[in-house]
């Protein structure tokens, strides 16, 4: 089944000159970009199977002899394509901080301890339903060095392939009603409030496992429709 | 909203982009930290068909400075400009990288083979090239051309860029043999980026 790439879904992604998150304002593309007809180079993509995912990789709390501090939490969901088909074996890589707030990056200077139990990288892949599930520890806001008293609410980074070089997106999952949103101008950098939503990951109880972990839902929509779609409504 | 094939009729919004941060490189590139990795710089291993070359570069912010912390991911066809093709060991077409703190990267892999176009004519060979990193808020897409390919003139992507900004574009031969193929974010020289 070939896929169709509509641009207006592009619409969604905040825009790269978004001066109020200092970083980008000599990183952004000052040029116009021009637009790219999809040709094999872009329909096409890596495909990675099981080899690319060890046992045990989707449970972040597993990779150490002892288990991490912080409030064990199940994080699943599903990734569907724009019509809403699911997206199935498709490789999901996350990473985050620790309980703390604290990166195990060498260049993470934040005063909060490492945990010697918890490096936060993480991959899965979807099963044939689109589904994927990883066990890890809620991440601790930080703090960053944007401008006076800047906290990144708590987040998880997530990167996804999907079918092609077009459905190919690295973003962030977020909690819901953090208080920092507000406050963020990554968050915020995605200007429709409707479209920021998609971001923040739902409670769920049937997910949370009782005695155990509390359960979030994040579903994902990647780029990519049907080459045909159904006969759709006109509109007048 | 419908999960249904049949039912769907307005499409699903996709998940928004958001920055890669600074603080990628233990699950993404972890070579340093001693994890697995997913693909790295070497996109051909030994004895791969085709011609072997490599393309080094720097990538640098709108004050020239170098950015030292970003993921670039590249993707190609093989020497007979196949995607995907089976059976084609040690070449997957992926490769990824960080830049070293200097902004510096390498990949090493075969030069590609033209790729058809969608109305038939032929692509140049090139690379589809992806810049992730702290500051970039959606993933920057370019490509890779080389110097000195009889092909780039014809080619159908490259007649859409303005003719003095797609010297951007194109890798030039070093003396060794190699490639060059320096990345601008912003500024004078800016490298030509894609609306995909
Ligand atoms: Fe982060």
């Amino acid at each position: 089944m070939s896929l169709i790439y509509p641009r207006e879904s592009l619409a969604a992604h905040p825009a790269n000159a978004s001066p109020a998150y200092g970083s980008t304002v000599k990183r952004a593309p000052s040029k116009p970009l021009i637009l790219l007809p999809h040709t094999l180079s872009e329909t096409t993509g890596p495909v990675f199977g099981h080899a690319a995912v060890a046992a045990g990789d989707c449970d972040l709390t597993r990779q150490h002899v002892g288990e991490p501090l912080g409030e064990r939490i199940i994080v699943s969901g599903r990734v569907l394509d724009e019509d809403g088909r699911p997206v199935p074996h498709t490789l999901i890589e996350i990473w985050q901080a620790n309980a703390g707030g604290r990166y195990v990056h060498v260049r993470d200077q934040h005063p909060a301890p490492l945990d010697p139990n918890f490096t936060g990288a993480g991959r899965a892949l979807t099963d044939a339903e689109g589904r994927y599930r990883f066990v890890t520890v809620k991440p601790g806001a930080y703090p960053w060095r944007n401008h006076h008293n800047a906290w990144r609410p708590a987040h998880i980074h997530f990167s996804l392939f999907g079918p092609s070089f077009l459905s190919r997106v690295i973003t962030q999952m977020y909690f819901p009603g953090d208080p920092l949103f507000k406050y963020d101008p990554i968050f915020q950098s995605i200007t429709d409030a409707q479209v920021r939503e998609r971001l923040v990951s739902r409670f769920d109880l049937a997910t949370t496992e009782p005695e155990w972990a509390l359960g979030y839902q994040f579903d994902i929509v990647l780029r990519g429709r049907n080459a045909t779609p159904v006969e759709e409504p006109h509109e007048h | 909203m419908s999960t249904d094939p049949q039912t769907a009729e307005a499409p699903l919004g996709i998940t928004p982009s958001q920055t890669i941060g600074p603080f990628f490189a233990y699950a993404l590139t972890p070579c340093a930290y001693g994890g697995s990795e997913l693909a790295t710089g070497t996109v051909a291993a030994e004895g791969v068909a085709g011609e072997r070359i490599r393309i080094a570069g720097t990538v640098y912010d709108g004050d020239g400075a170098p950015v030292g912390d970003a993921m670039l991911e590249t993707w190609q066809a093989d020497a007979q400009g196949r995607y995907n093709a089976v059976g084609n060991a040690g070449f997957t077409g992926f490769g990824r990288v960080e830049t070293t703190v200097e902004g510096a990267f390498q990949i090493e892999t075969i030069r590609p083979g033209p790729v058809a176009a969608p109305d038939g004519t032929m692509q140049a060979p090139h690379l589809s090239l992806s810049v992730f990193a702290r500051g970039i808020l959606t993933r920057l897409t370019t490509r890779i051309y080389f110097e000195g390919e009889a092909a780039n003139a014809a080619d159908p992507v490259l007649a859409l860029v303005p003719a003095d900004r797609r010297h951007t574009l194109i890798a030039t031969r070093e003396a060794d043999g190699s490639f060059r193929f320096d990345i601008h974010l912003q500024g004078q020289d800016e490298t030509v980026f894609f609306a995909a």
